[in-house]
């Protein structure tokens, strides 16, 4: 009787723990136990602050996240994870962008009007990097810093 | 001078003494613990002892735990008008920093002490030596058993801590200071990410096994009589702390 009540008592304790790891794990982590959707695959001339784990975003909805940054002939290679139920073209176009000025990185893909769908590990040829945001403050702030180079491109010419 | 040399001679060899006994006692407790036959019950019951009996204690330390990071946060951060990181602020923190180490400061103060009290006693009523003549192992029957069950409890009452924070901190966030619950849950999504649960799990186990060892070394050491009981227990608890913190900022040190 009593030994009975002890264990269940740790069955319990030890479903809620088991419980409460995994929604650590899988909510927050995002741990995926099955490997649901495809990779496509987007090469890009920067990615800077993106990191792995930020989210795909087509029209403003989530629809996947950066699997893994690599480096592929000086080039940003990233590996996108696509839910199953979101098609994409063969032409669409995938850009880095920020939430704000300091805000998260991630990828929005504006869907193409090809009739092929790109399958996994299908490669989106068309990207945008992100605005360099140094460069975008120099040009509204230093004004002057612009217009000397283009002077000086002048010049040489 | 000869003297100060001898004196400074001893103290060393005692400490040397006290650290390799303290790892031999580590070592022949793991190594017993796999060794047959298996303490299914003793294993459960000391998974009741430091897991569910420490409960009522975490989640209450939890609770508040959020709230008062909430609060700390809010009143940081509105300053930069950055109300909407106080999601991915609560959690990081909760998961990474304090989940872990609250946790096994809770289970230190509620189950460490009663082990190195327990193990003393019984050290000075010589129950051990009692086991030990009936070809009983004392550190196989008392000690290694608590030491598996350690490592299975406390990761998982950490996990508790850190859900239980993570509501705590939601019902002050979202109910008191007014910050909308989408931008507290997106906010804490993004910014968590699978490593941060990770190094919270291997510090929770490390630190379940610190407080066992340290607490009962302490405990089945202790000078046979009542003020060693006595002081075997505030010294596990003492060096359990001290080990808790030190660990941890190695730990976090090379797992950022």
């Amino acid at each position: 009787m009593n030994q009975s009540r002890t264990e269940l008592i740790v069955g319990i304790f030890v479903i809620t723990g088991i419980l409460c790891l995994g929604y650590l794990a899988i909510r927050l982590g995002k741990v995926e136990i099955l490997g649901s959707g495809y990779v496509v695959i987007a090469d890009f001339a920067s990615v800077a602050g993106l990191k792995v784990g930020d989210a795909v975003e087509i029209a403003g909805v989530k629809v996947g996240r950066v699997e893994s940054i690599s480096l592929h002939d000086d080039r940003a290679r990233l590996a996108l994870r696509i839910d199953d139920s979101v098609k994409l073209p063969e032409d669409s176009i995938a850009s880095v962008r920020a939430r704000g000025l300091i805000g998260d990185k991630f990828i929005v893909i504006s869907p193409g009007g090809s009739d092929k769908l790109l399958g996994l590990g299908g490669k989106i040829r068309e990207t945008e990097s992100p605005p360099d945001i140094s460069e975008v403050i120099g040009k509204y702030l230093g004004g002057d810093l612009t217009s000397k180079s283009e002077t000086k491109k002048g010049e040489t010419k | 001078m000869l003297s100060l040399l001898v004196q400074t001679g001893r103290f060393s060899l005692r400490v040397v003494h006290g650290m390799g006994g303290m790892f031999l006692f580590l070592l022949s407790a793991l190594f017993l613990a796999f060794r047959r036959p298996a303490k299914i019950g003793l294993i459960l019951y000391h998974i009741k002892t430091i897991g569910v009996d420490s409960l009522s204690v975490v989640f209450l330390s939890g609770f508040f735990t959020g709230m008062v990071m909430r609060f700390q946060g809010y009143y940081s951060l509105r300053q930069f008008n950055a109300e909407s990181w106080l999601g991915s602020a609560t959690a990081l923190g909760l998961l990474r920093e304090l989940g872990p180490v609250l946790a096994a400061f809770m289970v230190t103060g509620r189950t460490g002490s009663a082990m190195a009290a327990e193990l003393g006693t019984m050290r000075a009523t010589e129950q051990i030596d009692a086991l030990d003549s009936m070809a009983i192992d004392p550190i196989k029957y008392l000690v290694s058993p608590r030491i598996m069950a350690s490592l299975i409890a406390m990761p998982l009452l950490t996990a508790i801590f850190d859900v239980v924070g993570i509501y705590g901190a939601y019902l002050v966030g979202v109910g008191l200071l007014g910050v909308s619950s989408g931008s507290y849950f997106s906010g804490m999504e993004s910014s968590v990410v699978f490593r941060d649960v990770y190094s919270g799990f291997i510090k929770s186990v490390s630190f379940g096994l610190i407080i066992t060892w340290v607490c009962c070394y302490k405990g089945f050491h202790a000078p046979p009589m009542a003020t060693g009981v006595s002081r075997a227990t505030t010294e596990s608890v003492v060096l359990s702390f001290i080990l808790i913190l030190v660990w941890d900022y190695f730990l976090t040190s090379v797992m950022l």
